[in-house]
C-alpha cells in the first residue's frame, strides 16, 4: 500500500518541530512527506538570530542536523516556494512551475516584518530583520555605515538594536508608541528599561511617527519626523511588528481573520479540514501568537490530529522572560492589571535599576501577571503561581522584595510545584514528565535535558529545570557530590581556599591536615597545580614531584611510545631567524620530528627522556625558555602582525601579545590556558576562541573572555570594550586568578563560566565593579606569580638533584630498546605494532 | 655494564628463585617511581616513603605498548596500592599486578625487599 502524501509548507522553527514531532511519533511510516521552503536553507534558530553578528555561524544555528531530513527519508525542496494552492486537485504549484499533490497540507509559513508605507522605506539600506539572507544584507549594509537605526523598539526591535551595536554602529531606536516594549511593559518598567538600554550607548526616541525618509546631508539616510525633527543615519531596519504570512490561504481562499491570519479550530485545521495552518501564520480565536512556544504546542496538536490523536489548542501562554541588550526582561500574564478588581504590587530601585510589579486578583489570592526589568529571577517562580493558580502567600508582596540579610526567600520552593506544572513550554515539558525521566534513569540535569528536550528550546527555564531535577535527585537521597576524589571531601575550590589560607606548602600537610589515605592520581595532581598557582615552587621540588602528572614530571609531554616532545616559548609567534636555525640543529641532532603547532610555536617530537636536558641545555643556551606545554598552564599568546606590517591594523598587537605572554608565562591553572591577540576587527589571531582573547579597536582593546576551540567549542563573549593598556592588563589579572581560585579540577574556561551562576554578568561585577571586594587580593595574587617566575628548564639544568631523574634506569647506562622508529616522509616517528613485529625498521635510535 | 647487579641464588623448594640486587634505597625518590633493569628484563620500583614500602611491578604498558609504568602516580584506591599508567591512566594493583579497569590486564610482580638499605628482588626468571 502507498503512503499518504503530506505536504509541509514552511521550514522555520514551528515547521521543523512538526516534522521532528511526526518522526517520534511515528507519522513517517503513515506519510511520504515532501517539505518545502523559500528559503534556501533548512530551519534555523531564530530566536538567538542575533547571535549570528557575534559569530554564530548559520550552519551553528541550524536546528537540523546534517542529513537528518535525508535520513528520515524527507523530499526536500528549498528555495522554491509555493505559488499556489488548488483545494479542488488537492495540489500545490511551485515556483519552477512544478506541482505536488497533497493528501493533507500543512502551512507553517510564519509572518513576515510589517514595514510602515512610509514615502522613501524602499530606498536602498532600509531594511528589515527575519532571515539569515537579511542578515548578510544588514552585515554588508553596515560596511562603511557609522550610525543605524530601528524603527520600532518592541521585543524584536531591540534584538534588532542589539544586532547593530555588535555591528559597531552608532545605534538609535525609534519608537511610535510612549515607552519601550509597550505591549509587555507600563511606563516605569518601559522607563527603566529605557535608561538601562541608554546607558549601554544606545539612544531611544519614543512618541516618534515617522513622515518621510530622504537622502541624509552626512549619512545616507534622513528621517523626518511628524514633530518636525530628523535624524540622520546610513542604515534603517524596519521592526514594527509582525504580519501573518497568509498569501496562499488567501489565493485559495480559505478562511481569514479580519485583519490576516489563517483562521483555525482547536485542532489547528483550517477551513478546509485537509489543510492545517500552525505558528505564527495561524489564527486562533482571533489571535496570533507571535512567540515559539505557542508554534510548537500547535505543531504537536496538528501532528496528534494527523495522526488519529486528540489533543488539542485550547491558547497559550504569551509570557515571556529575555535578555535584551544585556537587560533582564520579563512580563507575565496580565501585567497591565487590565482585569477587574485586580490590584498590584511594585518594587522599584533606581541605584541597582530594578523595577518588578506584581498584578493579584480581587482576593488577593492569586497572581495574574508581573512585570520584571533588570532582574527576572524571580520569573520562574512568579510563572508557577500564575500558571498554576498555586496560592498567594499573605503577603504576595514578599515575593518581589529583596530577601533582608538573615531572611528567607520568599520565594516558591520547587517541591510545591504539582506534578502538571509546566517547566519547559517550548516542549510542553511538566515536572511530572522530568520526575519519569529520573525513576526511568537520568541521573543529572543532561540526563534529564536529553530524555525530555526541556530547557532545548528558548532555555528560558534552564535554571527552573536544574532546581527542580536537583530537588527531586536530594529527595532520593542522591547526593550530588562535588567531591574531588576519595582523599578529600572538598572541592577544587574548597581544597584552593584551604591550601591558601592555611598557608600549607605540602600535599603531606594537605591529605594529613584534610583529608585520609594517600592520595591518588586525581587529586595529587590537582593539590600540585594548587600550590604551583599559590606559592609557584618548582614543580620537580622533592615534595612536589611524585604528584606531578606525566607531563609535568619530566617537563615535556609524554607521547605514545614513551618518546616526549619538547616546546620552546615562542612568544606571539615571534621569532629571529638565528633562533629558528637552533630550533632545526637541535632538531637535527636529536632526530626530532618537528611539527608547527596550532599555537604558533614548534614542536620537537621523539626526544629521549635522557636526551632531555642536552636538548633544553642548547635551547637555554640559544636564549629559549621553557614553553610550558607540558602544563595546565598558560601556553601561548596567537597574534597577527598588527599595524607594524598590516594596512588594516589599528594597534600593535604583537607588542601586546608579547607583554601578555611574558606576563603570565609560567600561572599554573587549573586546565590549559590560550591567548590571541588581534590587531583589527578583521580577527585573525582567532581571538574569539580562546580563553583571553583581545582584539584593537581605534580606541584601544576589546576584551573577549572564555572562549574555546577543541571538542566543545564556544564562542567568547565580549567582556568590556575599549580598554586602555592597563585596565586591560588589571582585569586579565583578575579574571584569571579568579578562575584559578574558583574553577574545578580541569575546567576551561568556557564551562568554568557556563557554569558561573550569574554568568558573564555576574563574572563582569566581580571584576570590573569589584563586587566581592577581591580585586586587590586577585591582583597582588597575580603579582606575586608574576615576580617569582622562573623558567623551570633553567632551574632543573642548575639542580644535580633533579637532573638525576632524566635516565630511564636506575642501575643501567642503557637505553630503553622498547623505543623503535621509522622513518616516513623524510622525518622519523614511532613504529606501528605491525611494523615493530614484522618489518625491519628502518632507522633505530640509540 | 651493570655493576651494581649482584646475584645471590637462593632455593626455595625446588623452584629456583634468586633475590637480584638493584640499587641504594636511598637512591628512590619518595612516593613515586623508577625504572630499572633486572637481566635485561625492565621493572618500575615505587617507595611509599609513610609506609617505608617498595613495590617491584612491569614497566611495560600492556595497551600502548610503551615502557612507562614507573612513570605513574601512586596511591590507594578503596585501600589497593595502586599506580596509574602515565599515558592512559589504567590503575594497576602495585600487590597483585590486576587492572582494575580491564580484567584481563594483569602487569608481573616481584616481591621485594631491603638489605641494609639495598633493594633486592626476587627474579624467578623472566
Amino acid at each position: 500500500m502507498s503512503k499518504a502524501k503530506l505536504i509541509v509548507v514552511g521550514n522555520g522553527m514551528v515547521g521543523h518541530q512538526y516534522l521532528q514531532t511526526l518522526a517520534d511519533q511515528g507519522g513517517l511510516d503513515h506519510y511520504e512527506v515532501t517539505v518545502i521552503s523559500g528559503e534556501p536553507r533548512v530551519a534555523y534558530d531564530r530566536v538567538h538570530l542575533s547571535e549570528f553578528f557575534t559569530g554564530r555561524s548559520a550552519a551553528e544555528l541550524s536546528m537540523v542536523a546534517p542529513d537528518q531530513y535525508e535520513n528520515w527519508g524527507l523530499n526536500v525542496v528549498l528555495a522554491d516556494p509555493v505559488t499556489a494552492i488548488d483545494r479542488g486537485s488537492k495540489s500545490v504549484a511551485l515556483r519552477s512551475s512544478a506541482e505536488l499533490r497533497y493528501d493533507a497540507l500543512v502551512l507553517a509559513t510564519g509572518s513576515y516584518p510589517f514595514v510602515p508605507p512610509v514615502p522613501g522605506h524602499d530606498r536602498e539600506h532600509c531594511l528589515v530583520y527575519r532571515t539569515i539572507e537579511d542578515l548578510e544584507a544588514i552585515m554588508a549594509s553596515a560596511q562603511g555605515a557609522k550610525t543605524g537605526v530601528v524603527v520600532g523598539g518592541g521585543l524584536l526591535g531591540l534584538e534588532a538594536a542589539k544586532a547593530l551595536r555588535d555591528l559597531g554602529l552608532e545605534t538609535h531606536v525609534v519608537e511610535f508608541a510612549p515607552r519601550l516594549m509597550a505591549v509587555q511593559l507600563d511606563d516605569a518598567g518601559g522607563a527603566l528599561l529605557r535608561s538601562k538600554i541608554e546607558s549601554l550607548g544606545v539612544r531611544v526616541h519614543t512618541c516618534k511617527n515617522t513622515q518621510v525618509i530622504e537622502d541624509g546631508e552626512q549619512s545616507r539616510h534622513r528621517m523626518v519626523f511628524t514633530d518636525g525633527e530628523v535624524l540622520e543615519t546610513d542604515l534603517i531596519l524596519f521592526s514594527a511588528g509582525i504580519r501573518p504570512q497568509d498569501a496562499l490561504a488567501r489565493q485559495s481562499s480559505l478562511e481569514l481573520g479580519e485583519r490576516g491570519g489563517i483562521a483555525i479550530n482547536n485542532q489547528c485545521q483550517t477551513s478546509d479540514p485537509a489543510i492545517y495552518a500552525i505558528g505564527e501564520c495561524a489564527l486562533w480565536n482571533r489571535q496570533i501568537f507571535g512567540l515559539v512556544a505557542p508554534g510548537y504546542q500547535m505543531a504537536k496538536v496538528a501532528v496528534s490530529h494527523l495522526l488519529g490523536g486528540e489533543d488539542s489548542f485550547t491558547g497559550a501562554d504569551m509570557s515571556t522572560k529575555l535578555k535584551l541588550l544585556g537587560v533582564d526582561v520579563a512580563s507575565i500574564g496580565d501585567a497591565h492589571g487590565r482585569s477587574a478588581g485586580s490590584r498590584s504590587y511594585v518594587y522599584l530601585n533606581e541605584r541597582t535599576e530594578v523595577y518588578k510589579k506584581i498584578v493579584v486578583d480581587a482576593e488577593g489570592k492569586h497572581l495574574l501577571g508581573a512585570i520584571l526589568v533588570g532582574d527576572a529571577e524571580d520569573y520562574g517562580t512568579l510563572l508557577q503561581y500564575a500558571l498554576n493558580g498555586i496560592e498567594l502567600p499573605k503577603n504576595p508582596e514578599g515575593l518581589i522584595l529583596p530577601v533582608s540579610e538573615g531572611g528567607k526567600p520568599a520565594g516558591l520552593g520547587v517541591a510545591a510545584l504539582p506534578a502538571t506544572a509546566a517547566i519547559c513550554s517550548c516542549h510542553g515539558v511538566c515536572k511530572g514528565d522530568i520526575v519519569a525521566a529520573l525513576d526511568a534513569g537520568c541521573v543529572d540535569v543532561g540526563g534529564v535535558k536529553a530524555a525530555t528536550k526541556a530547557a532545548t528550546g528558548c532555555g528560558g527555564c534552564s535554571a527552573l529545570l536544574t532546581q527542580v531535577v536537583n530537588h527531586e535527585l536530594a529527595s532520593r537521597g542522591v547526593e550530588v557530590s562535588k567531591d574531588i576524589c576519595e582523599h578529600f571531601p572538598y572541592s577544587r575550590q574548597e581544597l584552593f581556599t584551604l591550601v591558601r589560607y592555611d598557608q600549607i606548602k605540602t600535599f603531606n600537610e594537605l591529605i594529613s591536615r584534610h583529608g585520609k589515605g594517600h592520595g591518588c592520581d586525581i587529586c595529587k595532581p590537582a593539590v600540585a597545580s594548587i600550590l604551583a598557582s599559590c606559592w609557584n615552587e618548582h614543580v620537580l621540588k622533592k615534595p612536589h614531584r611524585g604528584l606531578q602528572d606525566t607531563n609535568d614530571r619530566f617537563l615535556a609531554n609524554m607521547q605514545k611510545n614513551g618518546t616526549y616532545s619538547v616546546v620552546p616559548r615562542i612568544p606571539g609567534g615571534e621569532i629571529t631567524p638565528e633562533k629558528l636555525i637552533v630550533i632545526g640543529q637541535v632538531a637535527k641532532k636529536y632526530e626530532l620530528y618537528t611539527k608547527i603547532t596550532g599555537g604558533q610555536r614548534i614542536d620537537l617530537f621523539g626526544a629521549r627522556l635522557e636526551d632531555l636536558p642536552a636538548i633544553w641545555g642548547e635551547l637555554i643556551d640559544a636564549g629559549f625558555e621553557t614553553g610550558q606545554a607540558y602544563g595546565k598552564s598558560v601556553r601561548t599568546v596567537k597574534s597577527c602582525v598588527g599595524s607594524t606590517w598590516c594596512r588594516y591594523g589599528v594597534q600593535d598587537s604583537v607588542k601586546l601579545a608579547l607583554d601578555i605572554e611574558n606576563r603570565y608565562k609560567g600561572l599554573r591553572s587549573p586546565h590549559k590556558l590560550k591567548f590571541a591577540v588581534s590587531g583589527c576587527t578583521r580577527e585573525c589571531a582567532e581571538a574569539q576562541s580562546k580563553d583571553i582573547g583581545v582584539i584593537a579597536t581605534e580606541h584601544g582593546w576589546n576584551l573577549y573572555v572564555c572562549g574555546n576551540g577543541g571538542m566543545k567549542p564556544r564562542h567568547a563573549d565580549l567582556f568590556a570594550t575599549d580598554l586602555d593598556t592597563e585596565t586591560l592588563i588589571r582585569y586579565i589579572d583578575r579574571i584569571l586568578m579568579f578562575y584559578v581560585k574558583t574553577a574545578d579540577r580541569l575546567q576551561r574556561t568556557s564551562v568554568w563560566l557556563d557554569n558561573m551562576e550569574g554568568g558573564l554578568e555576574y563574572l563582569q561585577q566581580v571584576i570590573i565593579e569589584d563586587s566581592l571586594g577581591l580585586g586587590a587580593e586577585l591582583e597582588s595574587h597575580m603579582a606575586s606569580v608574576v615576580d617569582t617566575f622562573e623558567c623551570e628548564w633553567k632551574a632543573t639544568l642548575n639542580d644535580p638533584e633533579k637532573l638525576k631523574r632524566f635516565r630511564p634506569f636506575i642501575n643501567s647506562a642503557e637505553k630503553d630498546s622498547g623505543i623503535v622508529m621509522v622513518e616516513e616522509r623524510g622525518q622519523l616517528r614511532p613504529a606501528t605494532q605491525a611494523e615493530k613485529g614484522e618489518l625491519i625498521p628502518l632507522a633505530k635510535v640509540g | 655494564m651493570q655493576p651494581s647487579l649482584l646475584r645471590i641464588v637462593i632455593s626455595e623448594g625446588e623452584m629456583m628463585t634468586e633475590w637480584v640486587k638493584v640499587c641504594r634505597k636511598s637512591e628512590l625518590p619518595d612516593d613515586s617511581g623508577v625504572g630499572a633493569l633486572v637481566h635485561g628484563h625492565q621493572i618500575a620500583l615505587f617507595y611509599q616513603a609513610e609506609l617505608d614500602r617498595v613495590f617491584a611491578i612491569d614497566n611495560h604498558d600492556p595497551v600502548m605498548d610503551a615502557n612507562v609504568i614507573c612513570h605513574g602516580i601512586i596511591g590507594d584506591l578503596k585501600g589497593q596500592w595502586v599506580v596509574a599508567s602515565p599515558l592512559l591512566k589504567q590503575h594497576y594493583n602495585l600487590e597483585t599486578g590486576q587492572c582494575l579497569e580491564k580484567s584481563e590486564l594483569r602487569l608481573r610482580v616481584w616481591p621485594v625487599r631491603v638489605c641494609q638499605d639495598q633493594i633486592e628482588v626476587q627474579w624467578a626468571g623472566a
